[in-house]
C-alpha cells in the first residue's frame, strides 16, 4: 500500500531485549535509543519527520508531552494509537515499543547532536557580543527578528551541522529559511526571510521584522536566494571560540513554554 | 425535492450503471463511470463562467484524519463515506443529511496508513461498504440500515477493505489491503441481494494456479497483492479491471525470488466468473513498494489509424502505459515523470531495469510518480490527466523480514532523501499547514499528456506535492487540488490556471466529483475535514 514506513520486525532480535523493563524517565541505554532511531525512521518519521515535530502542533521532542506524560502512555498511544486521528495503532512487540520511546524520549535531534566541548558561558559571550549575532537572530527576549529565531536550536540541529553554519552558512541553509526579493508592481522592494510558500502566495518576515504576505501574481519581480545573508566566521572567530560558540547554540533547547 | 424513481422499487438498475454516461446528473461509481475516466458530460460550468464558482454548502466531517472518499451522487442524494467507517445520505443541493450509519464493528483492525476508507458502490436501493475489519456491509440506502454483513477476510491476519467495491450486475467486487501484513491478495465478488460469495479472484497464486512459477517456495504464502483503488469495467468485454498492489514482503525481493505475478499488475478478470482473462505487469519483482493500484481507465479511440479498445494506465512507477484491454498486449509505455531505476521497457513493456547502487537515490521515492490520486481522461481534449510527484528520490533499503501472523512485513525500509542539505523531507500521507521543505526538495504537478506519444502536452505546476484526483468536464474544465488547499480550476485544453478556492491549509487527499441537481451543476471536493460543493452564482 502506500505505507510511510517499513519494518521492524527484525529489530527485535537487535535491541538488547534482556534490559529489564523499567519505566524510569530520563534513564535510557544508548543502544536502546540507537535500535529505537531505526525503528522511529522505518515507522514514524514519514509523518511525524526527522524533527519530531512533523504533524501539525504534535511535536514529540516536548517534555512532557501532552498525551503521554510517562513512558508507559507513550507506548499505550503507539500500541493502540488515537483514535479519530491520523495516528494508528501500530501494534509492535514489546521490545520494538520499548526503544522505540527511549529513542523519542532521548534520541530526538536535541539529544542527538553530538558532544558541543566548548564553554557555554564564553559561547554567549561571543554571542551577544563580538559576534553580533544578535544582528539578526533572536534568543527569547533578545535579538532581532530579521533571521531564524534560535532559542530551541539545540533541539533541530546537531552541533555537527551548528559548526557547519558557522562557517559556511550557506551550505546548510535550510530552503525555506533562503533569503528572498520581491518588486511589487508599483516597485516597492521586500526582502526577507521566506516563512512559508505556496503556488500563488508567500509569507515573509521581513529585514525589518514586519510580517508581509504576497500574492505572487501581484510581483513584477520575484527572486530566492541560495546564498546566505549570515557571513561566515570561519575567520572572524578562532576554532576555540567557535566551538564555544556551537557549545551555547547547542544549549539552546527551548523556554518549554 | 425531486427524488426520481423513490418507492418505485430499485433506483440502480444494471441498465442505469451501464449506462452513467448518459446520466451525467449523478455520479454512480468511484469514479463517476464504468470507464473510469472521472470525465462528466455536464457542461453549464464553462471556461467563461468558472470564476462565478460561489461555496454552496459544506460538510463537516465528525471525525479528522485524511479524508480519501469519492462520493457517490444518485438523483439528488450524496453518499459519502468518513472514516473509519461511517457512511452518510446527504441533499446533494443543501449538505444536510437524511440519515447516517455507524459501523459497529471492532476497532482493533490493522491497517498501514490510517482508518480510511475510500467509497461505496451502489446497486439497486443498497450501498455496500468494505470495512477496516474486512467485512463487505450491506446498506439500505432509503434508511442506513445495515441488510446483510459477510466477512470477507481475518482482520487478524492483518486483511482490511478500504477500496470503495464496484458493482457489476448483481455483483458487488471488492478487494483487500493489507499488503504491508503479509497477506495473501484477492478480489472477489458478492451477490448483491445475498452477501454471499460468487467468485475469487487471488492475486497471489497457490502452487496448483497458473502464474505459481514465479514464486519460489512458499513465499506467495504471504506475498501480498492487496487491492485498494476501485478498477473498472467493459461491458463489451465483459472484464472488469483492477490494479494489484506489491508484494510482500515490500523491500525486500531476496525473500521472494521470481517476477511475483500477479503483484503490481493490472488483471482483466471475467465479470461473471472471475476467471483471468490476462494479466500485465508494471514492475516484475519489486523492490520498492511501487503498488499498482491506480486507476485503469478504459477509452474507446483510434489507435494507429484504426479504432481501438485501450487501456490506460499512469503507473506509480513513473512509466504511463497504453495496453489492448482486450487480450492485455502492450502498445505503448513513457515515463511521464525523471525516472533512473529503469533506461526504459521492452517490446513487451517489462521494464528494462538499472538499479541504483545501495546507498544511493532511486527515482522515483517510495510514493512512486503518482499514487491512488485518481488521473482523468477527457475524449474532448483526447489527453490524459496525471497527478505527478516530480523530484522526489528515495533511498531503500532491504532487510530480511519474519513473518508474524498480522504483524507488519516489510522487508526493510526506505528514507526519502532530500537534495539538499538540512532540508525537511515532504511528509507521506499529510502535511502540516505550513510547507518547510519547499520546492527546492519536491513539488507536484498536473500533467497533460498525449496518449498517443506518451509525450507532455503541458504542465501545471505547483509548489508543493499533490495527493489530489483530478476531474475532467464536457466544457473543458478541469478541476483538481493538491496539499495546499486550493481547490482549482484549469482550462483542460491548456492547463491555464481558470479559478481557485483556497479551503484552509488543509490537505486534498481525494477526487472531486460533479453532479446537477435542481438544474445547477455541483462540482465538490474534500479538502480536510470538509467536503466542500460548489456551484455558479444565482
Amino acid at each position: 500500500m502506500m505505507p510511510a514506513y517499513a519494518l521492524v520486525s527484525i529489530l527485535v532480535l537487535s535491541a538488547g531485549v534482556a534490559v529489564s523493563g523499567q519505566d524510569h524517565a530520563g534513564t535510557y541505554a544508548d543502544a536502546d535509543v540507537t535500535a529505537g532511531a531505526r525503528v522511529y525512521t522505518a515507522l514514524c518519521a514519514s509523518c511525524h519527520g526527522t524533527s519530531g515535530a512533523g504533524v501539525g502542533v504534535v511535536d514529540l521532542r516536548r517534555s512532557p508531552l501532552p498525551r503521554a506524560s510517562t513512558d508507559a502512555a507513550l507506548a499505550a498511544i503507539i500500541n493502540n494509537g488515537i483514535p479519530g486521528t491520523g495516528m494508528p495503532a501500530f501494534r509492535l512487540d514489546a521490545a520494538d515499543v520499548r526503544v522505540l520511546v527511549a529513542f523519542i524520549r532521548a534520541g530526538l535531534p536535541d539529544a542527538a547532536g553530538g558532544a558541543a566541548t566548548g564553554s557555554i558561558e564564553r559561547g554567549r559571550a561571543i554571542f551577544e557580543g563580538r559576534g553580533q549575532c544578535l544582528e539578526c537572530h533572536r534568543v527569547q527576549e533578545k535579538g532581532s527578528y530579521a533571521g531564524p529565531d534560535l532559542t530551541d536550536i539545540g533541539r533541530t540541529r546537531a552541533a555537527t551541522s551548528i559548526q557547519q553554519s558557522l562557517v559556511n552558512p550557506s551550505l546548510v541553509m535550510r530552503p525555506i529559511n533562503r533569503p528572498v526579493r520581491a518588486v511589487t508592481r508599483n516597485g516597492r522592494v521586500i526582502t526577507g526571510r521566506r516563512l512559508n510558500e505556496d503556488t500563488y502566495t508567500v509569507q515573509i518576515m521581513t529585514d525589518q521584522g514586519r510580517l508581509v504576505s504576497l500574492v505572487k501574481e501581484e510581483l513584477r519581480e520575484w527572486d530566492v536566494s541560495e546564498t546566505s545573508t549570515m557571513p561566515s566566521y570561519r575567520d572572524r572567530l578562532t576554532p576555540d571560540e567557535q566551538n564555544d560558540l556551537v557549545a551555547y547554540l547547542v544549549s539552546l533547547k527551548g523556554t518549554g513554554l | 425535492m425531486l427524488i426520481v424513481g423513490r418507492g418505485l422499487g430499485a433506483q440502480i438498475t444494471s441498465d442505469r450503471l451501464l449506462h452513467a454516461v448518459d446520466e451525467p446528473q449523478n455520479w454512480l461509481t468511484y469514479s463517476g463511470t464504468y470507464s473510469a475516466a472521472r470525465y462528466s458530460a455536464l457542461r453549464q460550468i464553462e471556461p467563461a463562467n468558472v470564476r462565478n464558482l460561489e461555496l454552496k454548502w459544506i460538510l463537516q466531517a465528525q471525525v479528522s484524519g485524511s479524508w480519501e472518499a469519492s462520493p457517490l451522487v444518485v438523483d439528488g442524494v450524496m453518499y459519502l463515506t468518513e472514516r473509519p467507517n461511517d457512511v452518510l445520505a446527504i441533499d446533494a443541493r443543501t449538505g444536510r443529511l437524511f440519515w447516517m450509519y455507524t459501523y459497529a464493528g471492532p476497532t482493533d483492525y490493522k491497517v498501514c496508513c490510517g482508518a480510511n476508507n475510500r467509497g461505496l458502490a451502489i446497486a439497486g436501493d443498497t450501498v455496500f461498504m468494505g470495512t477496516l475489519d474486512a467485512h463487505l456491509v450491506a446498506i439500505d440506502a432509503r434508511n442506513g440500515r445495515a441488510v446483510w454483513n459477510t466477512a470477507v477476510a481475518d482482520y487478524s491476519k492483518g486483511y482490511s477493505i478500504t477500496v470503495a467495491p464496484l458493482v457489476v450486475r448483481n455483483k458487488v467486487i471488492v478487494g483487500v489491503g493489507g499488503g504491508e501484513y503479509g497477506i495473501r491478495g484477492f478480489i472477489a465478488a458478492y451477490d448483491a441481494t445475498t452477501g454471499k460469495e460468487v467468485w475469487r479472484f487471488n492475486t497471489i497464486p497457490s502452487p496448483e494456479e497458473p502464474g505459481s512459477d514465479t514464486w519460489t517456495g512458499d513465499a506467495w504464502k504471504r506475498g501480498g497483492g492487496s487491492i485498494w483503488v476501485t478498477g473498472s469495467y467493459d461491458p463489451s468485454l465483459n472484464l472488469t479491471y483492477w490494479g494489484t498492489g506489491n508484494p510482500g514482503p515490500d523491500f525486500n525481493p531476496a525473500q521472494r525470488p521470481g517476477d511475483n505475478l500477479y503483484t503490481n499488475s493490472v488483471v482483466a478478470l471475467d465479470a461473471d466468473s472471475g476467471m483471468l482473462r490476462w494479466h500485465f505487469q508494471f514492475t516484475p519483482h519489486d523492490r520498492y513498494d511501487w503498488d499498482s493500484t491506480q486507476v485503469p481507465v478504459l477509452v474507446d479511440a483510434p489507435w494507429q489509424g484504426a479504432p481501438a479498445k485501450l487501456l490506460m494506465f499512469a503507473n506509480r512507477n513513473g512509466f504511463f502505459y497504453v495496453l489492448d484491454r482486450a487480450t492485455g498486449r502492450f502498445l505503448l509505455g513513457k515515463p511521464f515523470i525523471d525516472v533512473n531505476w529503469a533506461s526504459g521497457l521492452d517490446a513487451n513493456g517489462r521494464p528494462v531495469e538499472t538499479p541504483q547502487p545501495e546507498g544511493t537515490t532511486t527515482r522515483p521515492g517510495q510514493q512512486g510518480g503518482t499514487n491512488w490520486y485518481s488521473p482523468s481522461y477527457s475524449p474532448r481534449t483526447g489527453l490524459f490527466y496525471i497527478p505527478a510527484w516530480e523530484n522526489v528520490a528515495g533511498v531503500f533499503k532491504p532487510q530480511e523480514s519474519e513473518y508474524r501472523e498480522g504483524s507488519t512485513f516489510m522487508g526493510g525500509g526506505y528514507r526519502t532523501t532530500p537534495p539538499v542539505p538540512e532540508a525537511a523531507v515532504p511528509p507521506n500521507i499529510r502535511r502540516g499547514p505550513i510547507n518547510t521543505w519547499t520546492d527546492a526538495v519536491a513539488h507536484g504537478s498536473v500533467i497533460a499528456l498525449d496518449p498517443r506519444t506518451g509525450e507532455r502536452k503541458w504542465t501545471f505546476r505547483m509548489y508543493d506535492l499533490t495527493n489530489s484526483g483530478i476531474l475532467t468536464t464536457a466544457s473543458d474544465v478541469l478541476f483538481t487540488g493538491g496539499r495546499e488547499g486550493y481547490f482549482q480550476a484549469l482550462d483542460a485544453r491548456t492547463g491555464a490556471l481558470l479559478w481557485k478556492s483556497n479551503l484552509g491549509s488543509a490537505q486534498i487527499s481525494s477526487a472531486p466529483i460533479t453532479y446537477e441537481v435542481a438544474g445547477k451543476q455541483f462540482v465538490s471536493v474534500i479538502c480536510g475535514n470538509v467536503l466542500a460543493a460548489y456551484a455558479l452564482r444565482d
